[in-house]
């Protein structure tokens, strides 16, 4: 063996390169880590599993879906024992959704192939052995071959039924609703002002007869389907009973092949993306939170390009170089570095109470006075969560632009003005232009951290669920005073705010995938957009 | 460089104003330090001035006083004045962007706009205003022509101009410093970054160009300041050593700093 000393063909302090590779390397993995926790946690949620029935020592079963399994508390460390937990749903009658079992106890675990896994609107999902359907004419059936479809089809002719409801009560009541509002409040304002009231009580009566008809016409149509039910045992024995009403989804859990399983997860994720939350947040879609993400990322992304662009043009362009100057930069950067939760304490101050306050003085004072002081812009708001994001992502979009301003060769700037431009002409056709990859990349970066705040949002106007959506039918349309949900308040209100947290754990894992997903969208597509302006500047020779 | 004696154009008439471009007792500040010693010299309409001289010696700095792009600069400072006939360019009646429009300027490195050929060379109308169609594809082609590159690009006026050649790009940057029909025409080392056949092309360019144009040229080749030049200034340490006719400066030059400089004894 060569002695150490004489093997000098390794350089000294070369095996400390992979040294300076760590940092990296912990990054990363800390990074891959989240992702496949999130993926894994996140995609699980819509898979449907075998559902088991259980038997345990004192004879008792239960039938549920198996969510985990861990060390016992208090068990000896040399001698693990592990306990499960299963998903065994009927909230109404076992009080819980969610129970935990010794694993010592349990004596069989045998997959029933008669076992019907159902989603409901409330009361968590349910697992029973089905005996008799009532259809909706009020006709029971006995259980054979062709159960299940005809299960489907009541499933289906129910949630058709519920959505026509839901299309009457939330569109067109709303809109009598909306009205009624209106009329109310220019009634107290002729009474106030003693001038004729009758053409407007007449209004409100007809309006007041439109809901009542309305109403009427979605109890008829919910009649339609109110006889139908499923009549059922459950693993303790005892019978059940569930309107067919009150069913989304029904499946056979141990006779489902995987192709059916594979629809089933796409069933659940298009709800996911496209519906309503139901029962607290914690089943059904994220349409309202995604919606309100999008829209109000878009919208502080519209007002922080503009103004952080502009000034950027003027602190690299116009302002002369001296104290002041470097004084406005120290607190530009200094800006970026707030915690965000003062922005929202900020945007409550200033944004909400003055300027909203300001606003409703000055355009709604009507409202207030003859709607029981009801704040418009007063409170908070698509338009403040937008201006405080926008507020606090505008160093990231100043410093990005006088990078890319500074990048722009001189020659062109010369060129430019040696042409014969003015200096507001070379800013907007030469410089502009050639930095709009540089201020794109800020409008990223902006994008990125606007859409993942949470902080600040929950003091101006995000909220756990929102009845309307920022932008409808209804004109103005971009409805800038309402209040919207949003992921990542989402995640926040189901992780921790949650009554039920064993049901929201799965959901918080879907939401925070999302997020992710959207986040990396906004990205790839402002990414997508800069390196196709980047394309046209390739191969600039300064 | 060779130590036989570089042949020069024989000097042209002065057929218009001898004073074109008047530089009275002018010198030049950067900051505390002094670029520019007080120098005088006329240069005549229509003629080619060529300013040679080591490097730092303080051409370039005066060619990019005559349009002012050295106000772009901090804390310059200057004295005497510079006249454009016979009107200063220190007017604070004139507006400099209306100086740079009778002005225009080619750069070292070739600097097009990252926009297509058409529009790199109609820049300077748009920038005055000019959007009438007609008049911008009449511009475009004169001086395209003028530029000696009409033929190269004419099919491509809608490609991005940075696909162009090097000596393509440099022949654009005076077809778009030539389309407002600029009175003089400064050119700060047009060649440096150009191959000989380039060169070349550039060169005779400048002889045309000589008919309408009042040209200057920074170069620090000896031959091109030869081949294209009618009078030549030579400026050592910021202060102008010798100006006359490009043939007396190169036959028989009167300081012996030119005569060592244009030999190559120093430089």
């Amino acid at each position: 063996m060569a002695s150490p000393s004489s093997d000098n063909s390794t350089p000294k302090g070369e095996p400390w390169v992979w040294f300076t590779s760590v940092g990296l390397l912990i990054g990363l993995s800390m990074v891959a880590g989240l992702l496949g926790l999130v993926l894994i946690n996140g995609f699980s949620v819509f898979w449907a599993p075998q559902v088991p029935t259980v038997k345990f020592k004192d004879g008792t079963e239960i039938v549920g879906q198996f969510v985990q399994r861990r060390v016992r508390p208090n068990s000896p460390a040399s001698d693990p024992q592990y306990e499960r937990q299963y998903q065994i749903g009927l909230r109404e009658l076992n009080s819980t959704s969610y129970v935990w079992v010794d694993e010592l106890n349990i004596t069989e675990e045998k997959i029933a192939p008669e076992t019907l896994g159902l989603e409901r609107m409330e009361n968590g999902p349910a697992f029973i052995t089905p005996k008799t359907i009532v259809d909706a004419a009020g006709k029971p059936h006995a259980m054979d071959a062709t159960t299940f479809s005809m299960i489907r089809a009541e499933v289906e002719h129910a949630s058709e039924i519920r959505e026509r409801v839901l299309d009457i009560n939330q569109n067109k009541i709303g809109l009598v609703n909306a009205e009624m509002e209106e009329t109310r409040i220019s009634l107290r304002r002729a009474e106030d002002r003693q001038e004729p009231t009758v053409e407007l009580t007449d209004k409100l009566k007809t309006l007041d007869t439109k809901f009542a008809e309305l109403k009427k016409e979605a109890d008829e149509i919910s009649k339609l389907t109110a006889r139908a039910q499923l009549e059922g045992v459950d693993a303790k024995g005892r019978s059940v009973t569930i309107p067919f009403a009150g069913i989304v989804r029904a499946w056979e859990p141990n006779r489902m092949t995987t192709m059916d399983r594979i629809g089933l997860m796409f069933s659940r994720m298009h709800e996911f993306l496209f519906d309503a939350p139901r029962e607290a947040n914690t089943e059904g879609g994220l349409m309202p939170a995604i919606f309100g993400t999008l829209v109000m990322t878009v919208f502080m992304s519209l007002l922080v390009t503009p103004v952080g662009v502009i000034a950027a043009i003027y602190l690299k362009e116009y302002a002369k170089d001296g104290t002041v100057l470097r004084v406005v930069r120290i607190c530009v950067n200094n800006l970026a570095g707030v915690p965000s939760i003062v922005f929202g304490v900020f945007g409550l101050g200033f944004f909400v109470y003055v300027l909203g306050g300001t606003i409703d003085q000055l355009f709604f004072s009507d409202q207030l006075k003859y709607n029981n002081n009801t704040p418009v812009f007063g409170t908070g708001g698509l338009l403040w969560c937008s201006l405080t994001l926008a507020l606090m992502t505008l160093p990231v979009v100043i410093v990005a632009t006088e990078e890319a301003l500074s990048a722009v060769p001189r020659g062109m700037r010369e060129a430019s003005l040696a042409a014969g431009a003015s200096k507001w002409q070379t800013v907007r056709d030469i410089l502009l232009p050639a930095s709009a990859p540089g201020i794109l990349t800020g409008v990223i970066l902006a994008m990125a951290r606007g859409a993942g705040e949470v902080a600040p949002l929950m003091i101006v106007g995000v909220v756990k669920l929102a009845p309307t959506l920022p932008i409808d039918g209804l004109a103005p349309f971009l409805h800038l005073d309402r209040k919207f949900m949003h992921l990542g308040f989402h995640i926040y209100d189901l992780g921790f705010q949650s009554p039920d947290s064993d049901a929201a754990r799965p959901m918080v894992f879907a939401t925070t995938l999302l997020l992710i997903i959207l986040v990396v969208c906004l990205n790839l597509g402002a990414i997508t957009i800069r390196n196709r302006l980047r394309a046209r500047f390739k191969g600039a020779s300064f | 460089m060779s130590n036989a004696r570089i042949q020069p154009r024989p000097a042209a008439d002065i057929t218009g104003r001898p004073d074109f471009i008047s530089i009275k007792n002018f010198g030049f500040w950067y900051g505390d330090k002094k670029a520019l010693k007080s120098m005088t010299l006329d240069i005549p309409e229509r003629h080619v001035v060529a300013f040679i001289g080591p490097s730092g010696c303080g051409k370039s700095t005066l060619l990019r006083n005559l349009n002012r792009m050295n106000d772009l600069v901090d804390g310059i400072r200057h004295e005497g004045d510079i006249a454009i006939k016979g009107q200063s360019i220190y007017d604070p009646g004139l507006e400099v962007i209306s100086l740079r429009r009778r002005v225009g300027m080619v750069f070292q490195k070739s600097n097009p706009f990252p926009k297509s050929v058409y529009e790199n060379v109609v820049f300077a109308l748009r920038v005055m205003g000019v959007s009438n169609r007609a008049i911008l594809d009449e511009a475009c082609e004169t001086s395209l022509r003028k530029a000696a590159l009409w033929e190269e690009v004419k099919d491509r006026l809608n490609d991005n101009a940075l696909g162009l050649s090097g000596g393509q790009m440099q022949r654009l940057c005076i077809a778009r410093a030539i389309a407002n029909r600029p009175e003089i025409l400064l050119m700060d080392e047009p060649c440096s970054a150009l191959d000989p056949i380039a060169t070349g092309k550039i060169e005779e360019l400048i002889h045309e160009l000589k008919t309408q144009f009042t040209i200057v040229i920074v170069t620090h080749s000896m031959q091109q300041a030869a081949r294209v030049s009618d009078r030549t200034a030579f400026f050592y340490l910021g202060e102008l050593i010798e100006y006359d006719t490009t043939e007396k400066i190169f036959m028989n030059p009167s300081q012996a700093q030119t005569e060592a400089y244009i030999s190559g004894r120093f430089g």
